[in-house]
């Protein structure tokens, strides 16, 4: 059999021909065609002119030919939907087929065809197939489903099938479960709101069971699905990674990668003390070993993946430094990954070791591998400062090989290890200065002038030297000329008699010469402080420099936590989020780590418990080009996440300003810096934000003073839970000024004293862009006098936002624990977002406009609000006093549109569009905002004000 | 997932398209060809991202095999997945070439349907695939012969169906491990460890229930703290023999292990597929038999000459007899000449490979033989010094350099009348060549 033969037509008039083959009586003959048109499809060729012809063949009992019409059709149906129909009623007739493979290939063929006539049609074979006795026609079903969502999500919602396929989760057949998790799992990230893949322990414990039965791909859809469950406790994840960890041993690399990512993920809510948890940590490192024996790209994945785990738990991996040197016949990038990996793992312990390595890679053969090679020994001399001695002999011996590239990376490294160890390493100036005019890289070049002018005093020609680079200023690139305009200041701050005329010379080409903007404005300040004040000078240019950070290279923090939510896919591959390489919503949807658990943690104070690394540990980070690029988005790249809260909070509220509103920030950020418990007056802001706003302006003023909604008091904490004590509450805020409301009740026998409240820091983070409200008690609880028992006491606890911060889930949980003579007790409690909506949360009308379209649609999120008969004006009245502003009003075909805008105490801003129809209860809420994980929580308060 | 599967030849044109998802257009074909295939310098990732579309691709001889995405997919899936599609082909039409791809394209775009399904690996297992993937056309089935296709492919047995019968009931176990090294010249080890699989021959009646069982560690381990008296006579009588057990430093498995089993109990137990197929995989580092020594000497002598003297040494029980020995040492680029004399076997500078190859049929253990070679250079103005590539070697032995021995496979079959004493049982220990390197 050579079906080759069917690739070499070429000739004229071929199409007619096949259209003749085609008709003809003969079924040997019709097949012999229809492969010729599938391998002329195959090259390119246009044969969509033979389509009902094709379709005609349709009608057969032959297998083979049936599959190749259906191969034709899903390529063509959608360029020649008329004619697709004469497809249909063959689809729905195999849908009725005896065997079982017919009717799944009907099924599985008719989802292909993306043209909407014919979807209305697979609707009820579609039904009857998910319900098929046959498990292999209803997984292919369940596929079908998704299939029919990614043409017409309506429909299927419509349909029902989405219930349909909740059901297959409890299918009794493995596979049908895998593709039905499969499935849900793509629908639901197209509909991030929604709770489609309802996962809780039941389901979870359903899913755990087929993960022992189902195909090794079906293990993956299902561990990847369970990758995105949040364990209510420590308890519940530590049984899942039991269940899981089996999965460690399996042949296929994904399912192990996919495993993991399981356990990388619910490790997080582990308590370090556990001995499950060192166990685990044992565990993990064997696999991830196992895998870079695997083909090689399945070893790229992993060192991908390796290298992320590796940042976020070094101490997986620590003894397994050998297994990442690199051999001789690996895959350039299997090489450049294991050379990164052994940077990381270099330590005191085993530097002698990756010392020995990295020499010998040095003298390999790929050029961007030994560049690479060279640099990690300047790394491991900063890192590791044991075997800086070392590590600078071993670069002076590559400089010796005189190698082109070899030096000029040397010289790069060598400059950094100057400025980690000052006044220790100066010596070999000398020898680096003999290579000078090797030099043809700028930053090479522009290294080396550093190095000249920094040590200009030791350097007895350095005058010499920096000339010489002077003379073709005009042809080296920015860096190298504006490196050499700093180095000569130097040398004449430092030997000013003899390069007076030098220092006139390069200010003259930087300032006169130069299109370089940069370049001009160097020149001219280096120009004016030398002319003013030339002590000034000394102090501005040759002032200390800080200290360099030992690692360079880390990933972010919180985009390193988001990419271990990550492993095993291709967002592990580019170390970038999704959204920098998906188009569209989907899996945009933000991951992120579980915080560790209350249960774990109880036994120690909230305020102290769950600190990841005390800030002082925080390593500097130093984004590297690639992951600026992917970030551009995400605006407080800078700050660590550790620094300060009050000054990151100002950063970040910067940043939203500069696409929010200009002017109101300025009031706005005053008032988030003033002590919380000073009242601002309440529409401050309106009147300098917006002069034209006034004319749409309708409540202003009105209503404002008395403040915001407030809930009836709850019980927080029974008296059951607390030895006696119950404390009921709520929260107000009046006239900019945040409050818990407490009333503690005495139920039990003795008196109790010695009050004290602390909160756990709450915030929510969200990759760089954080929603974060520091929820702190202003003032100390203060309970005058002892609480006799059966005795009530009211109290106002005042409230600031600049509380330090940690993950909450969801956002506006609050962690709170409560002391007095008796004991320590605990409790949370959600609060209402609309406490944190600040007075001057009025926006300008056309800062509105603008702002609404400058947010990107997926960030766009619409409630209903039921049951609320209230008319525009009311309802706009009601929410003003709760800080939610109206910034116009239209009324659009007989409907109300509100637009509204509303501030967050951190300086968010989010955008309303309140949809209300008379005479019709329930409205339409919209929402748009830059941190889309508040809007949830904003509709919430939305229907608690609307409805009270 | 994976939105598209294209195959190539050499010169980047399509041999196979088949695009799953609509997000993926006739365009991506011809970008893979420009951006990768047709690139000017060689290829730097395996993964490639064009115009916001991720590639992933293997090499099979000439042959391309590139699945496509807009999405954030499990990557690791993806290259499994390709691999196995390599699998599924070679099992159906041998070697993967651009003729033997032309050859049967209509059979591979029916695979393509059955085992991708809107982009989702389903099942690939070739025993269930060629069941039904026949290219005869399955109108002839009876109904039973057509519901025990459907109920094997997506069963929890995938790998095997029923009613399998054998007059001789016989198994086969190989042992295959390739042991490697990387030495530094002055003979320290800088990186040994051993890879071994376990590929399992078996033509067995029924649904045979197996156990395997091997001298792990852990587990004579757990076994001697079990029955302490009864155990202690044969400890004696262990440590009279040496080595008894070993140090697995991880395993995996096929899929048809039960890995709860393994986790909770340490024991393999499973329902093997019929035929060949890879019981598992394992990967020692501890107290590893190093079959060869090279002791290598590297002289320059001036600007145009180089000594180079190789010894091997042969390190194992003399009874035993190495094959298929061969030592690579290579050469400089501005070679011109070569002499070499060597005491056993052939010795031939190959200029195309840059290296002299010295091959030795047989060597017994406990031997050593040596080889001296002079090379001439072209006096070269080059100033890079020559990277000097580390020796190589291959080799094969009888016996497992990791120590592994098999210590029993039971099988039972309840339904049929067949016992354990009834099957044949063959072991065979093969230690191959890994990547078995000295530095010069």
């Amino acid at each position: 059999m050579t079906d080759s033969k069917y690739f070499t037509t070429t000739k004229k008039g071929e199409i007619f021909e096949l259209k003749a083959e085609l008709n003809s009586d003969k079924k040997e003959k019709k097949k012999e065609a229809v492969k010729k048109v599938i391998a002329s499809m195959t090259v390119g060729k246009d044969v969509s002119a033979l389509f009902p012809d094709v379709v005609n063949c349709m009608q057969t009992d032959n297998l083979e030919l049936k599959k190749l019409v259906y191969l034709y059709l899903m390529n063509y149906a959608k360029s020649q939907p008329d004619m697709a129909i004469m497809a249909v009623n063959t689809f729905v007739k195999d849908c009725e087929d005896p065997n079982p493979l017919i009717r799944a290939l009907a099924v599985r063929t008719m989802g292909c065809i993306r043209v909407d006539k014919i979807t209305e049609y697979l609707c009820e074979p579609l039904r009857k197939c998910l319900k098929d006795e046959d498990p292999y026609v209803r997984k292919t079903a369940a596929v079908c489903v998704a299939k029919l969502h990614d043409i017409n999500a309506q429909l299927v919602e419509d349909q029902g099938f989405l219930d349909t396929l909740k059901d297959l989760i409890s299918d009794s057949n493995p596979m049908v479960v895998a593709n039905a998790v499969a499935a849900l799992s793509e629908i639901a990230e197209s509909h991030p709101s929604s709770n489609l893949l309802d996962l809780n322990p039941q389901s979870i414990n359903k899913l755990l069971t087929a993960l022992n039965e189902c195909t090794e791909w079906g293990q993956i859809f299902i561990l990847d699905c369970l990758a995105n469950y949040m364990p209510k406790d420590d308890r519940e994840a530590q049984s899942i990674c039991e269940r899981v960890t089996p999965r460690l041993s399996h042949a296929n690399s994904a399912v192990v990668l996919s495993a993991v990512k399981v356990l990388m993920k619910f490790m997080e809510m582990l308590s370090k003390d556990l001995d499950y948890y060192g166990t685990l940590l044992k565990k993990l490192a064997p696999p991830l070993v196992t895998l870079l024996s695997a083909e090689p790209e399945l070893q790229y994945v992993a060192l991908r993946n390796i290298n992320l785990i590796v940042q976020k738990r070094p101490e997986i991996l620590k003894h397994e430094m050998k297994v990442f040197f690199v051999k001789y016949n690996d895959p350039i990038y299997v090489k450049l990954e294991k050379l990164d990996i052994m940077i990381r793992l270099a330590s005191q312990a085993n530097i002698a070791q990756v010392l020995a390595e990295l020499k010998e890679y040095a003298t390999e053969v790929d050029v961007d591998f030994v560049r690479k090679a060279v640099r990690a020994i300047g790394r491991c001399a900063i890192k590791v400062e044991q075997s800086a001695e070392r590590c600078v002999s071993t670069l002076l011996d590559l400089i010796q090989t005189k190698v082109n590239y070899v030096v000029q990376e040397a010289i790069v490294v060598i400059k950094d290890i100057f400025r980690k160890y000052p006044n220790k390493y100066e010596s070999v100036i000398a020898t680096l200065c003999e290579n000078l005019d090797s030099l043809d890289e700028p930053e090479a070049r522009a290294a080396m002038i550093w190095i000249v002018g920094e040590y200009a005093e030791r350097i007895d020609n350095a005058d010499e030297l920096l000339e010489s680079f002077l003379e073709g200023f005009h042809d080296e690139s920015t860096q190298v000329q504006l490196q050499l305009l700093t180095a000569i200041v130097k040398l004449f701050l430092k030997k000013p008699t003899e390069t007076q005329e030098l220092v006139q010379q390069v200010l003259s080409l930087a300032t006169q010469d130069s299109d370089n903007p940069d370049l001009r404005d160097r020149g001219y300040i280096y120009w004016r402080l030398l002319s003013t004040d030339p002590v000034a000078a000394k102090e501005v240019v040759l002032a200390e420099k800080p200290l360099i950070s030992e690692e360079t290279d880390l990933i972010e923090p919180t985009l390193l936590d988001e990419l271990i939510c990550y492993i095993g896919t291709l967002a592990s591959v580019y170390h970038k989020p999704p959204s920098a390489f998906v188009e569209g919503g989907r899996g945009v949807v933000h991951k992120s780590l579980p915080p560790r658990t209350a249960s774990s943690e109880s036994a120690e104070s909230p305020e102290t418990a769950p600190t990841g690394a005390p800030p002082g540990e925080q390593p500097d980070v130093i984004p590297a080009q690639g992951d600026l690029l992917g970030d551009l988005l995400n605006l407080d790249l800078g700050p660590p996440v550790s620094g300060p809260p009050l000054a990151t909070s100002s950063v970040q509220m910067g940043a939203v300003d500069l696409l929010g509103g200009g002017l109101d920030s300025l009031i706005g950020g005053t008032n988030f810096v003033a002590p919380p418990t000073a009242a601002v007056p309440a529409n401050l802001g309106a009147p300098i934000g917006s002069g034209l706003s006034d004319l749409f302006d309708l409540t202003s003023g009105v209503g404002t003073l008395s403040g915001s909604y407030v809930a009836p008091k709850a019980v927080w904490l029974p008296a059951m839970k607390a030895k006696g004590l119950e404390i009921s509450g709520t929260f107000t805020r009046q006239v900019g000024s945040i409050s818990m409301d407490l009333q503690l009740t005495n139920k039990a026998l003795q008196v109790m004293t010695d009050f004290a409240i602390q909160f756990n820091r709450n915030r929510v983070q969200n990759m760089g862009r954080l929603a974060r409200f520091g929820l702190a008690p202003a003032a100390p609880l203060q309970v005058h006098a002892p609480l006799s028992p059966n005795q009530t006491v009211e109290i106002s606890l005042p409230l600031s936002t600049v509380g330090s911060v940690m993950k909450m889930e969801p956002l506006n949980n609050l962690q709170v624990a409560v002391k007095n003579n008796i004991d320590v007790f605990y409790f949370s409690t959600l609060y209402p977002l609309h406490i944190l909506f600040v007075e001057d949360g009025k926006m300008d009308r056309q800062m509105f406009l603008a702002t609404w379209k400058d947010i990107p649609n997926e960030n766009e999120a619409q409630f209903q609000i039921r049951d609320c008969p209230l008319n525009a004006e009311a309802a706009s009245s009601k929410l003003q006093s709760s800080n939610i502003f109206t910034v116009a009003k239209r009324n659009v075909e007989g409907q109300d549109m509100l637009y509204q805008s509303l501030k967050l105490t951190n300086g968010i801003w989010v955008l309303a569009e309140l949809r209300i129809q008379p005479g019709n209860p329930s409205c339409t809420l919209s929402l748009k905002c830059r941190a889309p994980e508040v809007s949830q929580h904003v509709y919430q308060a939305y229907e608690t004000i609307l409805k009270n | 997932m994976i939105g598209g599967l294209f195959i190539y030849n050499h010169k980047g044109e399509v041999l196979i398209s088949r695009v799953y998802r609509d997000d993926i257009g006739r365009n991506a074909v011809d970008a893979f060809r420009v951006n990768v295939i047709h690139a000017r310098q060689q290829v730097r990732s395996p993964v490639t991202n064009i115009a916001r579309t991720s590639f992933f691709h293997v090499k099979r001889s000439n042959i391309w095999l590139a699945a496509v995405t807009k999405q954030n997919v499990n990557a690791a899936m993806v290259f499994e997945f390709l691999y196995k599609m390599c699998d599924v082909m070679a099992a159906y039409f041998g070697k993967i070439s651009e003729e033997n791809i032309k050859n049967n394209f209509v059979l591979i775009y029916e695979l393509l349907d059955e085992i991708l399904d809107f982009g989702y690996p389903q099942n690939s297992e070739t025993g269930a695939l060629k069941t039904f993937i026949t290219q005869q056309g399955i109108k002839s089935q009876t109904k039973e012969e057509q519901s025990q296709i459907t109920s094997q492919v997506t069963g929890q047995i995938g790998w095997r169906r029923e009613g399998i019968k054998y007059r001789r009931n016989e198994l086969f176990l190989d042992v295959l491990e390739s042991v490697n090294l990387l030495m530094s010249p002055q003979g320290q080890v800088l990186s040994a460890h051993v890879s071994g699989r376990v590929v399992m021959k078996s033509y067995l009646s029924g649904m045979p229930e197996c156990k395997f069982g091997m001298n792990d560690k852990i587990v004579i381990e757990k076994q001697g703290k079990g029955t302490a008296d009864e155990t202690s006579k044969r400890c004696l009588r262990q440590e009279s023999c040496g080595k008894q057990s070993i140090a697995i430093d991880d395993c995996t498995f096929h899929q048809c292990v039960r890995l709860s089993k393994f986790d909770s109990e340490r024991s393999i137990s499973f329902i093997p597929p019929d035929g060949e197929f890879e019981l598992m995989r394992y990967r020692t580092t501890k107290d590893i038999i190093l079959p060869f020594r090279v002791i290598p000497l590297v002289r320059e002598v001036g600007r145009t000459k180089l000594e180079v003297k190789v010894v091997i040494k042969s390190n194992f029980k003399p009874s035993l007899l190495a094959q298929k020995i061969e030592v690579r040492i290579p050469t400089p680029l501005n070679t011109s000449g070569v002499q070499v004399i060597c005491m056993k076997g052939k010795a031939k500078y190959k200029a195309s490979e840059n290296a002299i190859v010295w091959k030795i049929k047989r060597m017994a253990g406990m031997k050593e033989s040596q080889i001296s070679a002079e090379i001439e250079l072209l006096p070269t103005n080059d100033k890079k010094k020559w990277a000097r590539p580390p020796i190589s070697m291959n080799f094969e032995v009888p016996f497992a350099p990791s120590g592994l021995k098999v210590r029993y496979l039971k099988v039972f079959e309840p339904k049929l009348n067949y016992s354990d004493h009834d099957v044949i049982k063959w072991v065979r220990y093969i230690g191959r060549s890994g990547i078995y390197e000295t530095r010069c």
